[in-house]
């Protein structure tokens, strides 16, 4: 028995909510699916409680963050079934009737919702970052710092670093100079030569001109705070017994070993795939952002009928760029159940469409200035690629010489991608090392199989599903 | 090593951490409270057994997981604080059922 | 430059077959399939499972049991020679029964094995629920009884498979993987073997391919009456040593992993996943095992048995086309050890079908009306 919806949506980020405005606001029946207890998704995580419970805060997360409160403010004015703290773990087949059971754990217990379409709107991750003693307490992502400093408003007391590449970090560094919390160092592994290598891009990128605009603001502010920065950095790993305590790197043919209480990673976030890897949609690896990502039409519906892919989930392309494409995905679902004309449809999608190629316009150059990292496929032998599992790059090309010929199999062998975070922290690494050690592209190499549950739930929650 | 920003406006909430008062506020994740608190490891890596902190905080990378009123594998990074949790850290293999001496697997 | 031998299929039956040819001095050449194939060797429990084999078919009985001894030896021989521990324990075995009909049911089929005479019941017994409980303190109350064997035990597939490939490699086995074959031709006196990514020649040519072989046995006059019957797989998270014997649906690997099963579908090729299927499973694991009920489940497969109409193996070599032979088995772990020391002998001496006449697909034959 499972309640019958037109719409499910999974994940209220910026393009989850605005798939789910949109589709509600056609009147459809909509069910929103998230992990959190409130909106917002990562990039403007807690913003609900933050504008009601520390609305100082928001003078140093800035402008950005603060418009998310914007939208899930229009999120809370539509009808929909908004269900938080529900962890999706399977999206089935779809019937003959068109229909597809998603399958969803709240409070313990097992719940199906029988849906006509499905929009994945789980977003992106930030690429895990292989560096010997990645898995020493004490080092994580930029993200989870920002996203302390979001939901709790905590931060990094001790000698912090900031450790990667990429606009997030900048984003980061920005807000804790704002908030008055000390940067111990900045190790910028940028390669020099940024503006060389994004020139062509330059000309597109001041079409987005306003947010070109900020990231050089927010530069600015970091160039100007005294923070030391080390740029062009290589080379880095983690020390420590038990917990961090240094990072070494090289930086300009100088070698580093700098003090550390917390590290900082970041080089670049990637879609997150787990659920459109589930329903077997089609995936294509990004030669520029090194990523695996769904391959979707206009309206964002991959290449399972009936399941739509909305925002950076899709591809990285930012947070406007994310609310833009969950607006036009929610139009074509109304537009498919018959609740807008063509002509209503088509008329918002091309502004939607116009405005998300203006927000989406900055990324050739961002992406060219900030490379994704070109060092992974040749990590050492003894970094941990699969954390959960403990198997290093090492022993996974050992493998390989003995036979193992893919991701899947490699999963079978070594147990990499087994563990509970089901090969979220390591299918990128695996693909990168896979390929390079074959010599083949990675669309040939492929990735993991994602199979149920999508998330691990518990037994008695397996169990209480109701399959009548 | 986290700290908290100056916060008077937030509600405090108190839990236990093996058998250690911890104070956090209204709103916290168990991690992010743990994290000010001065806890840097939550659970054990389940081959070697070596000490695993939160790395994403955001739900995907299952290093913050503990065992909250009983419960083990709930990742604290997902989970608000309450006034009274009993929070322990996650071995590298959970603890259920009955201890046997015996080789059936 | 042919071998004495090509095997179809890589997985444990192909691979313990080959272990064995090798130890009696043959060549042998291995041509497996890629990352996607179905390879049922990698979607099971790792059983070495005695009770309840051959009840219609005492040969079977007395085989599984062979087996089961012979693993003793055969995972040592492993061990040694691969470096490999793959992690084989006889403890004895317990199927749980929940219900009054599945005990009844497994009362009456070792009063039938125990009247089939050779190894008759092969020791299998009912026990009562409380002593199942004094046996196994995780056992919960809902459970009625059991039968329990002395002779079943578990081992590693995965790190048996991985330690016979790593054999094969350094005694100069030719293992092709991603060589999915597509005809077998028979040139008179020998066979030649075509795949997308070459063709080999061989005196003898052996289908081993699970649910791959019967599409094959056509081209060397076999006849492979083996189907797919798909069974679900959930696993858990690690936990501590909960187990002092095998339990046959519950089963705990050296990892400290729960793996739980066991459904049959009848669904053909399909490894899609059924929510029912895993319901079923989580429901009655958590009966019979409450400790279970807060452990998270991480994966879960469907992967298809190769069947045979009457789940007995089937074990022939070809009257067309001697020298072509087809080994099929739903139990290509508990028969490892068997296929690999005491099969594979006779691939190389005359009489194959006459020595396994029992397991031989004429069985199935309609017998003729007079």
């Amino acid at each position: 028995m499972s309640t019958e919806i037109d719409v499910v949506v999974i994940g209220t980020g910026p393009a989850g909510m605005a798939a789910a405005s949109a589709a509600a606001g056609a009147g459809a029946s909509v069910a929103v699916l998230d992990e959190q207890s409130e909106p917002g998704g990562q990039i403007y995580r807690a913003v609900e409680s933050v504008e009601r419970r520390r609305p100082a805060d928001l003078s140093f997360l800035g402008e950005a963050y603060a418009h998310g409160a914007k939208v899930a403010g229009a999120f809370r004015a539509v009808r929909t079934d908004y269900r938080p703290g529900a962890t999706v773990w399977h999206i089935g087949a779809r019937s003959k009737g068109g229909r597809r059971d998603v399958v969803l754990s709240r409070s313990g217990v097992a719940e199906t919702l029988s849906a006509r379409h499905v929009v994945i709107a789980t977003g992106a991750l930030e690429r895990p970052v292989p560096i010997p003693g990645w898995t020493l307490p004490g080092v994580m992502t930029v993200g989870a710092v920002q996203s302390a400093l979001k939901s709790s408003g905590i931060y990094p007391s001790g000698r912090l670093v900031l450790a990667g590449s990429g606009p997030l970090m900048l984003q980061l560094a920005a807000q804790l100079i704002a908030a008055h919390v000390a940067i111990a160092a900045i190790v910028d592994t940028t390669p020099p030569g940024g503006l060389a290598r994004a020139f062509f891009h330059l000309p597109q990128a001041l079409i987005g001109g306003e947010t070109l605009l900020k990231g050089l603001k927010l530069r600015r502010t970091v160039l100007r705070s005294g923070v030391p920065i080390h740029a062009g950095a290589s080379h880095l790993a983690a020390h420590g017994e038990g917990r961090l305590s240094s990072l070494s790197f090289t930086s300009a043919g100088v070698d580093y070993h700098l003090d550390a209480d917390v590290v900082a990673l970041h080089e670049g976030v990637i879609p997150n795939t787990q659920l459109s890897r589930l329903v077997n949609a089609e995936h294509r690896w990004d030669d520029v952002q090194r990523c695996f990502h769904p391959v979707t039409d206009q309206w964002g519906e991959t290449s399972e009928p009936g399941i739509y892919v909305a925002g950076d989930g899709g591809g990285i392309a930012g947070a406007l760029a994310a609310e833009r494409s969950g607006r036009i995905t929610g139009l074509a679902i109304a537009r498919r159940l018959g609740l807008l004309a063509d002509s209503a449809r088509d008329l918002v999608a091309e502004e939607q469409r116009l405005r998300r190629f203006v927000d989406g316009a900055i990324r050739g150059f961002l992406d060219r200035y900030y490379p994704a990292p070109d060092w992974i496929g040749q990590v050492a032998d003894d970094v941990v690629l699969c954390r959960c599992e403990e198997v290093t790059a090492g022993r996974l090309r050992e493998a390989m010489a003995h036979g193992c010929s893919g991701p899947n199999q490699a999963k079978a062998f070594l147990r990499c991608g087994m563990g509970p975070c089901q090969g979220r922290m390591c299918a990128n690494s695996v693909t990168e090392v896979m390929a390079a050690q074959s010599g083949s592209v990675p669309d040939e190499v492929g990735s993991f199989r994602i199979r149920p549950p999508a998330k691990p739930v518990t037994l008695a929650e397996v169990a209480s599903l109701d399959v009548g | 090593m986290f700290q908290r920003l100056s916060d008077p406006m937030r509600k405090t909430v108190s839990f236990r951490f093996e058998g250690r008062e911890i104070e956090a506020r209204e709103g916290d994740s168990v991690a992010a409270a743990l994290l000010a608190a001065g806890v840097d490891s939550l659970k054990d890596a389940p081959v070697s057994g070596a000490a695993r902190g939160p790395y994403c905080m955001m739900g995907v990378c299952f290093e913050c997981l503990v065992e909250i009123d009983g419960a083990g594998h709930q990742q604290a990074c997902l989970a608000p604080v309450r006034a009274g949790m009993d929070v322990r850290r996650q071995p590298a293999a959970r603890d259920v059922g009955a201890a046997v001496e015996g080789d059936g697997r | 430059m042919a071998s004495d031998f090509i095997i179809i299929g890589g997985g444990l039956v192909g691979s313990a077959l080959s272990h064995g040819l090798l130890k009696a001095g043959a060549t042998v050449t291995i041509l497996d399939e890629g990352d996607l194939a179905f390879r049922a060797s990698r979607g099971n429990f790792g059983l070495v499972w005695v009770q309840s084999k051959g009840d219609g078919m005492a040969e079977y009985a007395q085989w599984s049991r062979q087996s089961s001894d012979l693993w003793v030896e055969f995972a040592q021989a492993l061990g040694e020679e691969s470096g490999i521990n793959v992690g084989h324990h006889r403890p004895g075995g317990l199927e749980l029964c929940l219900e009054p009909e599945e005990y009844e049911a497994y009362e009456t089929s070792i009063k039938r094995m125990h009247n089939q005479g050779g190894v008759g019941d092969n020791d299998r017994r009912m026990i009562s629920g409380d002593e199942v409980r004094a046996m196994e303190p995780n056992v919960g109350p809902e459970v009625i009884g059991a039968s329990f064997c002395p002779h079943d035990g578990i081992v590693n597939p995965l790190l048996t498979l991985r330690a016979l490939h790593r054999i094969a490699a350094e005694r100069g086995v030719d293992y092709r993987a991603d060589h999915r074959v597509e005809r077998i031709h028979t040139d008179g006196g020998g066979f030649r073997v075509v795949t997308r990514r070459g063709t080999f020649s061989a005196a003898k040519v052996i289908l081993a391919a699970g649910n791959g072989s019967a599409a094959l046995g056509a081209d060397v006059g076999l006849t492979i009456p083996v189907g797919p019957e798909r069974g679900h797989i959930i696993v858990t998270e690690r936990t501590r040593p909960l187990f002092n014997h095998v339990l046959g649906q519950v089963r705990q690997t050296d990892e400290g992993t729960v793996m739980l099963g066991a459904t049959k579908e009848s669904v053909g090729f399909d490894t899609g996943f059924n929510p029912a299927m895993i319901q079923k499973i989580a429901s009655n694991a958590v009966r019979k095992i409450p400790a279970l009920k807060g452990l998270r489940m991480i994966r879960s497969w469907s992967a298809l048995r190769i069947m045979s109409p009457d789940g007995f193996p089937v074990y022939q070599e070809s009257d067309e086309h001697p020298g072509a032979y087809s080994i099929s088995c739903h139990s290509g772990v508990t028969l490892a050890a068997a296929h690999a020391m005491a099969l594979a002998p006779k691939l190389l001496e005359p009489g194959f079908n006459a020595h396994f006449a029992a397991f031989s697909p004429r069985r199935f034959d309609v017998p003729k009306t007079e």
